[in-house]
């Protein structure tokens, strides 16, 4: 039996969301297992981005629940919180399709910035905090350091007081995951991380999620078009189609399910050849 | 003259001639002619002509712009270009900033003993006035600068606190008889709960409705004031405000007030130094709470709201009640600097918090670099301190102001001092971040 | 001296300061001094409403006092009559609303922007033509085909310059700052504004400027032979308003919907980057869709003179405030949104005048534009916008 079906973190059911007429996802249900990489795949136009908004909270789903079972066994009905209890109680943080940093904050701000909410405790909502208390600076200087351990770790410590928005491309994208990763999450939804990073880079990236998944103890969640990176790293994979279900396993399973093939794909049959070449097949 | 240059000057008389005939449309009848109530027509208009004023309208607009376009815009040589390389570079902005503080602060402490030196106790007083208006300017954009610089909230009422705050102390004193320094926190509690009521239905809105929005309540609080006859005095205001205390001595002629105390002769320009200091601590107690924020959690939530929210809901923030305590706080502020705007004046009416004062205000934080203090300070020192002393020109006063506005933002849209300082530095020699690195608010 | 016995506030007109519709009064008025009782104005109110006597009661001089004030005689009326007049004051009111309101609503759908100066570009455009209107020597006694070429001309020379203010106004104040920092525009807008308000101010005097009737008589749809007594009247200016709008509205829907104009205006709306892409001149079309706003805020300022015969300079800030909130509450960015907006807060308007209180008729606008933004920011007409992450 797979971790998924035996120990999920996340179960996503008969999730239905629909804008206006357009149904961007039609009763969808599958489950993340915990301590995996998952891959959840598809088309462009497929749903992807907007399974991720209702699981974070940014969208409020038309059906379905989704619930996050936490190690400590409590669990929370994601569909029902707001979109900031989701990351803070719920442990669910998240990376954007298109990066959104703190353009003007340095690289330590923005991790900072992440850590808020157990800062704003330490700082007795504030005013401790004014008044200078002891507790706090202990508390910041914690926050300091796993800052900057985890800017050692994607290797931009030198950067730490340089402006986010001054970093390249590659760069950015590892200190949105870093920042994710410095809000404590138990699950970690990661919307196209490897998408324009170059082959180094991209490896970069596969050993950044390999570690967070075996040291860090967190589940893993992503969204990828680079089928290198899918096959490589992750544990299971969900194909999306037209917001529905089309396919779900392990890489091995999925890449020879004839439906993804043709349905993701959708090329012609002489074409498939090529393309399961590419696919690794 | 090459066949270049005089295809230039062709083209740039061109573009004047352009620019002069929109000033003639622009001018021939709003500058042209007046409208006026004439004598002796029974009270119906007549028309007074003014072609010269048009012609010297016309003309300065013809000649302004042959000589940007020959000069500037379409020389090889731009002599902005030579300008801006003998202007100081904005890296020596930011350092300006570090020294500029504290000699502001120590000019600001000594001040009113080098007037009174230079001046004399009587000729000083117009310029202690003076000074007095500009750091109760300073103080509300200290205020609103957190709203707007840091939080990124556009408030375009902040008015409507000052008023709370003032119309709180004078209704306290009026009708329970109570004293300035038990008013004054009561007066900053009482504008917060306000901030916090008027906010939270509308701090999720998009930027530019948030202002509209803010605009609105502000003026609603102005007209309740203006029409509840019964409790405000309605447009006559309420008059007889007590003055402050010196802890519990009063600035009075006799035995027991504050000349006496002291063992000093009576003077009533004793009082006016007094308030100055008062609104100068009050200032900096408003500085000093700002820039603390800042370093702690709550500060930098404010920031990272202003870059992006949905980046900060997604770290776990909530994202209302950041807004919240932003709101709470400046409008805090708002509500001491009216409290203090009530007991120096003696007497308020609705006619002091109208929506240009908002604006105003406003101003002064964006021309001066949102989030920027000193910036703060400069932009009101300019425009309020500069426009009091050229009072001759009261009429031009707000025309100028105006231009003045719309020049700086579009020679400067991000204000005059416009690098911001990191809140937390790991090597400790964080260097300042230009502001155009600083994205969009989506509040 | 002569205090009014009838509840005057009652007969408020569209909204405006509490003396209008008085006309009863004016034939037995001593001639020399009349004294007012208005609670609860401020100074520049009251200014107003001095100018409105001095036109309503055809005086000289008019002392008017904050300090008292007379209770209304009669209580609420509920009878068909009062409604009558007060639909007829709002929809006109509505529609000069409903003109200024499209140009907030046509910049905004294409720039995203709140265009802070359009009310004083409405208050320009009252000026032009007044100054037309004087400088012309058009009265109400002159005949009556003369009078209408005449209005007819005064408008399209007044559209024409007022269109260039607001073309001056968005080159110089907004084109600098497009795709830069997004509150540097705003502020321009409300520095603008302030430029536009005192310029006037000192150009043409702070003192409002009461103009003779123009347009005077009407038609009586009841001459108070009812219950309650209450003579309704239909005046010739509203009418002239109404119509003016009407007319305007489909000529400029038509001009959206079918030229290349609008189509470029909307191309520009969806994305400003790819429209000049494929060639179409951004510049440009901003700069006429400020044209336009403009124009029709001229139009609506000369039916705002002729409806109630005295302007000063700072008319266009309640005003703008007023279209703006229509735009809002119709949905902005829809132009049928704009005319439905500005009619229903016209209404609005009038019968919280007419059934509530005078003094607090623009805590009413003001109220329904918090209301509108907080609970249906997309308005009545507009598309819904959903925040895409
Ligand atoms: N807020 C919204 N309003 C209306 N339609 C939306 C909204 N968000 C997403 N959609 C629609 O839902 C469908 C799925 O979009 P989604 O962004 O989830 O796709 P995706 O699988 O992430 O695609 P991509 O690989 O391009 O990122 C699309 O047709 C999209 O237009
Ligand atoms: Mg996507």
């Amino acid at each position: 039996m797979s971790s998924w079906t035996n120990n999920p973190i996340l179960t996503i059911e008969h999730l239905t969301m629909r804008f206006g007429g357009l149904v961007a996802i039609g009763d969808l249900s599958f489950n993340v297992g915990r301590g995996d990489i998952t891959a959840l795949i598809g088309p462009n136009g497929a749903g992807k981005t907007t399974v991720f908004n209702c699981v974070t909270g940014f969208y409020k789903p038309t059906e379905g629940r989704i619930v996050m079972h936490r190690a400590n066994k409590e669990e929370y009905l994601l569909e029902r919180m707001p979109d900031f209890k989701i990351s803070a109680k719920a442990k669910v943080a998240r990376t954007f399709q298109n990066i959104r940093l703190f353009g003007g904050m340095t690289l330590l701000e923005n991790l900072m910035v992440a850590q808020h909410n157990p800062l704003m405790v330490a700082s007795g909502f504030t005013i401790g905090g004014v008044l200078g208390l002891s507790s706090f600076h202990k508390a910041e200087k914690e926050a300091v350091d796993r800052a900057r351990f985890w800017l050692d770790r994607i290797g931009l410590l030198e950067r730490a007081d340089a402006p986010a928005a001054d970093l390249p491309y590659g760069d950015q994208r590892r200190l949105e995951i870093a920042r994710a990763m410095c809000s404590g999450p138990e699950l970690l939804c990661l919307d196209e991380p490897a998408a324009g990073l170059n082959p180094k880079e991209s490896s970069e990236l596969n050993a950044l999620l390999q570690y967070i998944r075996a040291e860090q103890g967190t589940s893993i969640l992503l969204i990828e078009h680079d089928m290198s990176v899918v096959m490589e790293i992750s544990d299971h994979v969900v194909v999306l189609d037209y917001g529905e279900k089309i396919s779900d396993g392990t890489p091995d399973e999925v890449k020879n399910d004839p439906k993804v093939i043709a349905a993701y794909l959708g090329v012609p049959d002489e074409e498939v050849d090529q393309v399961e070449q590419e696919v690794g097949l | 003259m090459s066949a270049q240059s005089e295809s230039r000057f062709v083209s740039a008389v061109k573009d004047s001639v352009a620019g002069g005939l929109i000033a003639l449309a622009l001018f021939s009848l709003m500058l042209g002619m007046k409208a006026e109530v004439a004598s002796g027509m029974g009270g119906q208009l007549g028309i007074e002509y003014r072609w010269g004023a048009v012609a010297i309208a016309v003309a300065i607009v013809f000649f302004g712009r042959l000589l940007l376009n020959l000069f500037v815009w379409k020389s090889d040589k731009p002599v902005t270009g030579i300008m801006s390389g003998m202007m100081p570079k904005a890296s020596s902005f930011s350092g300006l900033g570090k020294f500029a503080m504290p000699v502001f602060l120590v000019l600001a402490v000594v001040l009113p003993f080098l007037l009174m030196s230079y001046y004399g106790a009587s000729g000083s007083r117009r310029y202690l006035d003076l000074a007095i208006l500009v750091t109760t300017y300073v103080m509300l954009g200290w205020g609103l600068n957190i709203v707007v610089g840091l939080a990124g909230l556009l408030d375009l009422g902040y008015v409507a606190f000052y008023a709370v705050g003032a119309y709180s102390y004078a209704l306290l004193a009026h009708y329970f008889g109570l004293s300035f320094w038990i008013c004054l926190p009561l007066a900053g509690i009482l504008a917060a709960l306000w901030g916090i009521m008027l906010g939270f239905p509308v701090l999720r809105l998009r930027g530019d409705y948030l202002a509209i929005v803010t605009l609105a309540f502000g003026e609603i609080i102005r007209v309740v004031l203006l029409n509840w006859y019964d409790f405000t005095g309605g447009p006559d205001g309420i008059s007889g405000i007590p003055r402050p205390s010196f802890f519990g001595l009063e600035f009075e002629r006799g035995d027991d007030g504050f000349a006496a105390f002291f063992g000093l002769d009576y003077s009533s320009i004793h009082r006016i130094i007094f308030l100055y200091y008062l609104i100068l601590a009050m200032a900096l107690v408003t500085n000093f709470v700002t820039m603390r924020l800042r370093k702690l959690p709550v500060g930098r939530a404010w920031e990272a709201l202003r870059e992006d929210e949905i980046a900060c809901r997604s770290l776990g923030i909530n994202t209302t009640n950041t807004k919240l305590t932003a709101f709470a706080l400046g409008a805090m502020f708002g509500g001491f600097a009216g409290s203090f705007f009530a007991t120096r004046q003696g007497f308020i009416s609705p006619e002091s918090f109208t929506f240009m004062e908002s604006a105003v205000i406003l101003a002064i934080v964006v021309l001066g670099g949102l989030g920027s203090q000193i910036g703060v300070v400069i932009a009101a020192v300019v425009m309020i301190g500069g426009f009091e002393l050229i009072r001759e020109f009261a009429e031009y006063r707000m025309l100028v102001f105006g231009l003045l506005m719309v020049g700086i933002m579009v020679w400067k849209p991000r204000g005059l001092i416009s690098t911001r300082t990191p809140s937390i530095s790991l090597s400790g020699k964080a260097k300042g971040i230009s502001a155009d690195l600083v994205q969009e608010g989506h509040g | 001296m002569l205090r009014f016995k009838e509840p005057f506030e009652r007969r408020s007109k569209g909204g405006w300061p509490v003396i209008s519709g008085t006309e009863k009064f004016s034939h037995n008025l001593p001639q020399e001094k009349i004294l007012v009782f208005i609670r609860g104005s401020s100074k520049r109110e009251l200014s107003q409403k001095r100018g409105l006597a001095t036109t309503f009661f055809n005086v000289q001089k008019c002392t008017l006092t904050t300090k008292r004030w007379l209770e209304p005689s009669g209580g609420l009326n509920n009878d068909m009559e009062y409604f009558l007049q007060q639909l007829i004051n709002g929809v006109t009111l509505g529609s000069i609303y409903g003109l200024i309101a499209i140009g907030y609503t046509m910049v905004y759908g294409i720039i995203g922007m709140i265009n802070f100066a359009h009310g004083d570009i409405f208050m320009v455009g009252a000026f032009i033509s007044l100054i037309l209107i004087v400088a012309l020597g058009v009265t109400a006694s002159m005949p009556l085909a003369l009078l209408i070429l005449a209005l007819i001309a005064i408008l399209i020379v007044s559209m024409a310059l007022t269109s260039v203010w607001g073309w001056t106004v968005e080159r110089i104040a907004y084109r600098p700052l497009r795709g830069s920092f997004r509150l540097a525009p705003l502020i321009t807008a409300i520095g603008a504004s302030i430029v536009l308000q005192n310029f006037v101010q000192i150009s043409q005097g702070a003192r409002n400027k009461p103009l003779q009737p123009l347009i005077p008589g009407g038609f009586t749809l009841s001459d108070g032979s009812g219950d309650s007594g209450f003579v309704v009247q239909l005046s010739y200016s509203q009418i002239l308003i109404i119509v003016v709008t009407t007319v305007l509205m489909i000529g400029f829907t038509t001009l959206i919907n079918k030229t290349s104009l609008g189509r470029a205006q909307r191309s520009c709306e969806q994305d400003r980057k790819m429209a000049s892409l494929l060639g179409i001149n951004v510049d440009r079309t901003i700069s006429l869709t400020f044209v336009m706003g403009a124009s029709l805020a001229s139009v609506a300022g000369l039916m705002f003179l002729i409806y109630y015969g005295v302007i000063d300079f700072y008319i266009g800030f309640l005003a703008g405030v007023k279209a703006f909130t229509a735009a809002v509450l119709g949905g902005i960015g829809s132009l049928p949104g704009a005319m439905l907006g500005g009619l229903l807060i016209g209404l609005i308007e009038t019968f919280w005048s007419g059934y509530f209180s005078v003094e607090y008729k623009d805590v009413a606008a003001f109220s329904i534009l918090a209301i509108v933004l907080i609970f249906m920011p997309e308005g009545l007409l507009g598309k819904p916008e959903v925040e895409k992450v």
